[in-house]
């Protein structure tokens, strides 16, 4: 039995791990490497980074981070942000990822996804989206969700997962940092209109809202968050143990060191 | 010496940090020789079949690799490594494997039923067939512990050869062996403790 994901995100800045509420107010709080161990260890079943460095130093430092986090945990390592054409995919790759999730570069230029698709298999693209309900309709968002791009949510992860992207992470911009659970109804409407595998991003403040969006949308692979759990205000083994034993497929680990 | 086939498929970024971690002094090389003294070879792999199994036979490892196998120097294939060493694949196309463990490579899609999505993509518990003894790769493993799978495909035809199965809609080709010929289809450099602990077993063979 496939087991659902717990995914904790980590957004890096200058090499440091820091989290935006509603895209908005950065606070720092750790070592991306000491966190990434500290998941690992706890149980969490795949890392996702984001890089939202301007800077090609930061870039370079992220690259640096990322093979060093790659060296010490042994779970799958998505790489997202700042990646515009396929020789980022490459930087990256290089460096210990294992999948490369693409947003706004994807929405400028779409082919990036098929031909990054073509070098290194669907599995290895990651479409993320950024949506957002305007005037009764799911809108896609550019740019950390500040931008209307007047695309349909359902037309992109459609065309996205047409060109190859092998995986969407959807992140609700309506409930993210509201801490009121997550966007069950905009979740709903991309589980049905693709395939592959679905990670429900935005709006999770404790268990409960995990427990929820496995139970009410079973389509749903796996559940990502940030802050709630930098804070310890949910923490992974007892989300898991929850999970499980409200019948939802979980991987429990022997050795849980945290 | 363990030594790690590099024959331009696949990222051995994190093969090669897991196996530092547990401590195997292992090399990356495409040289025959290296592979001939080698005590173990590891034979990795993402992407096509037919475009690896074409790289693999074109850089002149394949043969090198069939030979010390035969010769019963431990190999072990991950993911797409393992499916290169059945006889054959039916990925886009009909394609030879170097013909190691007896069976064939199939997609999965036609067998795991509606509802499943296709690739099989997470973390999966293994379980281990009851009618032989369990592999030696599994010493440290118990039955229902979760590794990480990635594929589309999957080894059948093989039950002489399955030493795990997990389960998705059926019982899929987790890992395969013929004495010191092993494939794993998941990835162990990405399982976390789970699959440094069969990466450590190993290199104790």
């Amino acid at each position: 039995m496939i087991t659902k994901r717990i995914i904790p995100c980590l957004d890096v800045k200058d090499g440091r791990v820091v989290k935006g509420v509603n895209f908005l107010g950065l606070a720092d709080v750790s070592s991306p490497v000491k966190l990434a161990s500290y998941y690992s260890a706890c149980g969490a079943d795949e890392l996702v980074f984001y890089d939202i460095t301007a800077s090609a130093e930061g870039r370079q430092l992220f690259t640096e981070i990322l093979a060093e986090v790659a060296s010490t945990v042994f779970i799958p390592l998505t790489v997202g942000g700042g990646i515009n054409s396929v020789s980022d995919f490459d930087r990256v790759l290089e460096c210990g990822a294992d999948k490369v999730s693409v947003n706004s570069g994807a929405l400028r230029n779409p082919s990036l996804i098929r031909d990054a698709a073509r070098k290194y298999g669907d599995q290895c693209v990651v479409l993320s989206v950024d949506a957002k309900r305007v005037g009764g309709s799911f809108r896609v968002f550019a740019k950390g969700g500040r931008e209307d791009t007047g695309l349909g949510l359902i037309e992109w992860v459609k065309r996205g997962v047409s060109l190859g992207a092998g995986e969407i992470v959807l992140n609700s911009i309506d409930t993210d940092g509201v801490k009121q659970g997550f966007d069950l109804e905009m979740l709903c409407a991309v589980c049905e209109a693709v395939s592959v595998p679905v990670i429900a991003s935005g709006g999770a403040g404790s268990a409960a809202h995990f427990i929820e969006l496995f139970q009410t949308l079973p389509k749903v692979d796996a559940g990502l968050a940030a802050s709630i759990f930098h804070f310890g205000d949910v923490k992974i083994p007892d989300l898991k143990r929850a999970l499980a034993e409200a019948g939802v497929p979980m991987r429990m680990i022997k050795e849980q060191a945290c | 010496m363990l030594a790690i086939v590099d024959y331009g498929v696949g990222n051995l970024f994190s093969l090669k940090s897991s196996l530092a971690r547990i401590g195997a002094s292992a090399c990356v090389t495409g040289d025959a020789d290296a592979l001939r003294r080698a005590d173990r070879i590891i034979l990795p792999g993402v992407g096509a079949f037919g475009d690896a199994a074409k790289k693999l036979r074109e850089s002149g490892l394949a043969s090198v690799v069939t030979k010390e196998a035969r010769q019963g120097k431990p190999l072990l294939g991950i993911c797409l490594g393992m499916q290169l060493l059945f006889e054959k694949s039916y990925e886009y196309g009909e394609h030879a494997g170097l013909g190691l463990l007896p069976g064939s490579v199939r997609p999965i899609a036609p067998v795991i039923g509606p509802g499943r999505k296709v690739p099989h993509i997470g973390w999966n518990a293994l379980s281990f067939p009851e009618n032989k003894p369990k592999s030696p790769l599994f010493a440290q493993v118990d039955a229902g512990e979760c590794v990480y799978f990635v594929h589309s495909f999957a080894a059948m035809e093989c039950d002489a050869v399955v030493s795990a199965t997990a389960e998705y809609g059926v019982s899929l080709t987790a890992a395969a062996e013929l004495e010191t010929v092993m494939g794993a289809q998941f990835h162990p450099e990405k399982s976390g403790d789970v699959g440094l602990r069969i990466l450590h077993a190993f290199c104790a063979l």
